[in-house]
C-alpha cells in the first residue's frame, strides 16, 4: 500500500499543474513507447505540460497506480482529473474529445489546422 | 495455457464479447523495459461487448485491467486496449 506521504506528493503534483503526465523517462528521452506516444500527442496540440518520471521514484511509480486505480503508465491528468492512459488519450485525440476537454478546462492549446 | 489463451478465457467469461481479437505484439517491444525473451508481454486487445454500454472509457479499461490482474502481475507488461460497444464498433 502507498503511504500517506507518497499519496500527498502525488496529489500535490496533480493539483499544482494544469496538465501533468506521469511517464517513464522524460519528454525528451521517453523510455517506453506508450509514454513516447502520449508525449507526442500532447506536443501535437502544443499543450504545456509538466511530467513526472516514475522510473526515478519507486514510491511514486507504485503510488500513482493506486491513486487513480489505474495499473499502467503513462497517466495523464488535466486540472486535477485523471484522463486516461495512452490508448484513451489517442482515441480522444482522434475523436476530437481531447481538444474539447482542453477547451472546457481552459487549457491553452493549438487548434490543429 | 499461454497468456493469450488466459486473456481470451477471462475476457470471454466476464464480458461475453461479440468480437475479441488478441494479438501478441511483444516482438515490437523487444529489448524495451518490460519485454522478456520468451515473449507474451505486450498484447493488443480489441473487445466489442455490450457490457461496455454506459461506461466511460476509463472505467471500461479499468474493468479489463481488473479482470487480467493476475496476468499483469505475472507476466504481461502492457496492453493496448480497444474497448467498444457493438454500436460503436458498427459506427
Amino acid at each position: 500500500m502507498t503511504d500517506t506521504a507518497t499519496r500527498d506528493r502525488i496529489d500535490a503534483e496533480v493539483k499544482a499543474n494544469e496538465v501533468v503526465l506521469f511517464m517513464k523517462g522524460t519528454p525528451v528521452f521517453p523510455q517506453c513507447g506508450f509514454s513516447a506516444a502520449t508525449v507526442q500527442i500532447l506536443s501535437y496540440f502544443g499543450v504545456k505540460f509538466s511530467s513526472v518520471n516514475v522510473l526515478e521514484d519507486a514510491d511514486i511509480r507504485q503510488g500513482i497506480k493506486e491513486y487513480s486505480d489505474w495499473p499502467t503508465i503513462p497517466q495523464l491528468y488535466v486540472k486535477g482529473e485523471f484522463v486516461g492512459g495512452c490508448d484513451i488519450v489517442r482515441e480522444m485525440a482522434e475523436s476530437g474529445e481531447l481538444p474539447q476537454l482542453f477547451r472546457e478546462k481552459g487549457v491553452a492549446f493549438t487548434e490543429a489546422a | 495455457m499461454t497468456y493469450a489463451e488466459r486473456i481470451q478465457q477471462r475476457l470471454t467469461e466476464a464480458l461475453s464479447p461479440e468480437t475479441l481479437e488478441i494479438e501478441d505484439q511483444s516482438h515490437l517491444h523487444k529489448g524495451h523495459v518490460g519485454a522478456r525473451p520468451e515473449g507474451e508481454t505486450h498484447f493488443h486487445v480489441r473487445i466489442v461487448s455490450a457490457a461496455f454500454a454506459g461506461q466511460s472509457r476509463v472505467n471500461r479499461q479499468r474493468n479489463v485491467y481488473k479482470l487480467l490482474r493476475a496476468e499483469m502481475d505475472e507476466r504481461v507488461h502492457a496492453l493496448a486496449l480497444e474497448t467498444l460497444t457493438p454500436e460503436e464498433a458498427a459506427g
